[in-house]
């Protein structure tokens, strides 16, 4: 089952990955691969090591065991600072952006980070394309009349695509988003899904979420894991027919 | 503050003109500096205490960028004032060195001591960040005490004079109060339009980053680590500056410069003037040598009077004198 497919064409691969947190393993001998260009989502129930195996693909700490393979290059234990100039960007579960800073610095920060990090002397105010560029951004993920709120002052919902915003400002290849519609509205959950699907028109994503069933209609794969294990992988249909899944996701409620 | 424009040539100013004042100083803020500074020496009680207040004020303002702007506080800024007084004062008492050559030298050394300070200290957080900076300043402290032959040791480096200065244009002599005044205010002046610059910059932009969320600075591709090292370092030549002008301020290097309280001194007219902003050191610095000076003139026990009045700026005023007066006019 946990066979590794080593097509060149794999854009994102785990080789065995184990995840121990003192006596407790998280996750247990992992092997995925992430083709290009698809949006693959990684579900599971509670506990099923989801948010553990996004850490360890976004390089938020090393795994005790296994690699990390991008683009046929080992990045395990690459520093975090050095992902976004791989072209990897991630959103984080819970909210994270510079709250005492408009939304619109916040993301230039973000586009920033590419090109002049040791800069000291030039004046901030004269990187004019870099805000325009902001401002796009958060055009494209719906923040139009926000540009100079402060991001501290924004609605959960917007703070949430301020950060996708800023994850899209060094124009990812692969886009790691770890439950992007957590504490959010119906309303708000139906505009981000429908921001996912286009930003994934365009690029490789990879999305943890706890609900099945909001990720069934939009993801081209899906990822199955379960008490920190690889359960199950295929299309929305594969899943749906699963009986393992079926199994794992029984009396749990509307999932 | 409302020193600054003579211009306004109204004595009673609305609360609404006070405020685009206020607006206008915080956007001005190298030339407000400046302007207030060229007048400062005539309306403080003696030129001294208007030197006091600009050295310190430097310190504070160096200080300022790592604890305000980045977020980190550090207990050790001592040493750089300290390594900065002493790096001038042995250059010129041991080595005879021009006035130039010593202040620079004395620049060198505080950021060769944040250089190394800082690489031992930066992979320490929060309040463990806060007490290896200590640590690690008082290392300095006795390394220097235990040096006696250069540094004079307890008795403190004497002799630090450089007395007639010649520019080729123009020669003057330190020992003339408004002179010496001008001298440091020169030095002072051009630090604090590089402060500004930097803060100004792509990378004071990183500061704030780090400040808000070094998670987040992190993810978008900054090296925090290497980040804060720098910015320590930075912060060392600006402390170091204001020890080097120390030195030849006092013509003598007393020990104390390296002491611990120094750096507490240094945290303390961050937050009475407003950590984070640019003011507020140099008000800080103000508001705590003034304190002092005239309190001493009534008790001994000044220090007691000026911790209450530090508590009450702590727990009614977190923004400090400069940030609650920018905190009403943005209102």
């Amino acid at each position: 089952m946990n066979s590794i497919s080593a097509s060149a064409s794999d854009f994102l691969r785990a080789e065995h990955v184990t995840m121990r947190y003192g006596g407790f393993t998280a996750l247990s001998d992992v092997s995925v691969s992430f083709p290009k260009g698809q949006l693959t989502a990684i579900i599971g129930p509670n506990g099923a090591g989801k948010g553990t195996l996004f850490n360890v693909l976004s390089g938020a700490f090393p795994p005790s065991e296994g690699k990390v393979i991008y683009e046929g290059a080992d990045i395990t234990g690459t520093p975090q600072h050095k992902f976004a100039r791989l072209g990897i960007a991630k959103s984080f579960q819970i909210t994270n952006v510079f709250p005492q800073l408009s939304a619109q610095e916040n993301v230039r920060i973000a586009i920033q980070a590419l090109s002049c990090r040791y800069d000291i002397w030039s004046p901030r105010s004269g990187l004019k394309a870099m805000q325009e560029q902001a401002a796009q951004l958060l055009d494209m993920v719906g923040l139009t009349d926000h540009h100079h709120r402060l991001a501290a002052n924004l609605a959960h919902g917007e703070q949430r695509s301020l950060e996708i915003a800023m994850a899209l400002a060094c124009d990812p290849r692969l886009l790691l988003l770890d439950e992007p519609t957590a504490g959010m509205s119906p309303e708000e959950t139906v505009v981000m899904m429908d921001l996912i699907t286009q930003l994934a028109s365009e690029r490789t994503v990879i999305l943890v979420e706890h609900k099945m069933k909001l990720v069934m209609g939009i993801c081209n794969r899906l990822i199955v894991l379960h008490h920190g294990e690889f359960l199950a992988e295929g299309t929305p249909d594969d899943i749906r027919n699963n009986d393992e899944v079926r199994r794992v996701y029984l009396g749990q409620g509307n999932h | 503050m409302s020193e600054i424009p003579m211009n306004t040539g109204e004595m009673q100013v609305s609360g609404r003109r006070l405020s685009d004042l206020v607006k206008l100083v915080a956007r001005h803020r190298v030339i407000a500096v400046l302007a207030f500074m060229s007048v400062f020496p005539f309306i403080m009680p003696y030129e001294a205490l208007a030197v006091n207040i600009l050295i310190y004020g430097l310190f504070a303002l160096g200080f300022n960028m790592v604890f305000g702007y980045m977020g980190v506080l550090s207990f050790g800024h001592a040493a750089f004032f300290g390594m900065g007084s002493y790096g001038t004062g042995i250059a010129i008492v041991h080595f005879g060195a021009p006035w130039p050559v010593a202040i620079g030298l004395g620049v060198v050394v505080a950021g060769i001591t944040a250089m190394i300070m800082g690489a031992m200290a930066i992979r320490s957080r929060g309040i463990y960040f806060a007490m290896v900076t200590l640590a690690l300043a008082q290392c300095v402290y006795y390394l220097i005490y235990q040096m006696s032959d250069w540094s004079g040791g307890e008795d403190g480096l004497t002799g630090v004079t450089i007395g007639e200065i010649d520019l080729g244009v123009v020669s003057f002599n330190l020992l003339d109060p408004t002179a010496k005044y001008y001298f440091m205010f020169t030095f002072v002046a051009l630090a604090v339009f590089i402060f500004s610059r930097i803060l100004a910059s792509p990378f004071g932009a990183v500061l704030e980053a780090i400040r808000e969320n070094e998670n987040r600075a992190r993810a978008c591709g900054y090296n925090v680590q290497l980040t804060k090292w720098i910015t320590f370092v930075i912060s060392g030549l600006f402390c170091g500056l204001a020890g080097a002008l120390n030195a030849i301020h006092l013509s003598v290097v007393p020990i104390e410069s390296l002491h611990y309280h120094l750096s507490g001194q240094a945290v303390m007219m961050a937050l009475l003037g407003g950590m984070g902003t640019f003011f507020g050191p140099f008000v800080g610095a103000m508001a705590f040598l003034l304190l002092e000076d005239v309190i001493t003139l009534i008790t001994i026990h000044w220090q007691l009077f000026l911790g209450i009045t530090f508590m009450i700026f702590v727990l009614f005023f977190p923004k400090g004198i400069w940030g609650s007066i920018l905190h009403w006019v943005s209102r």
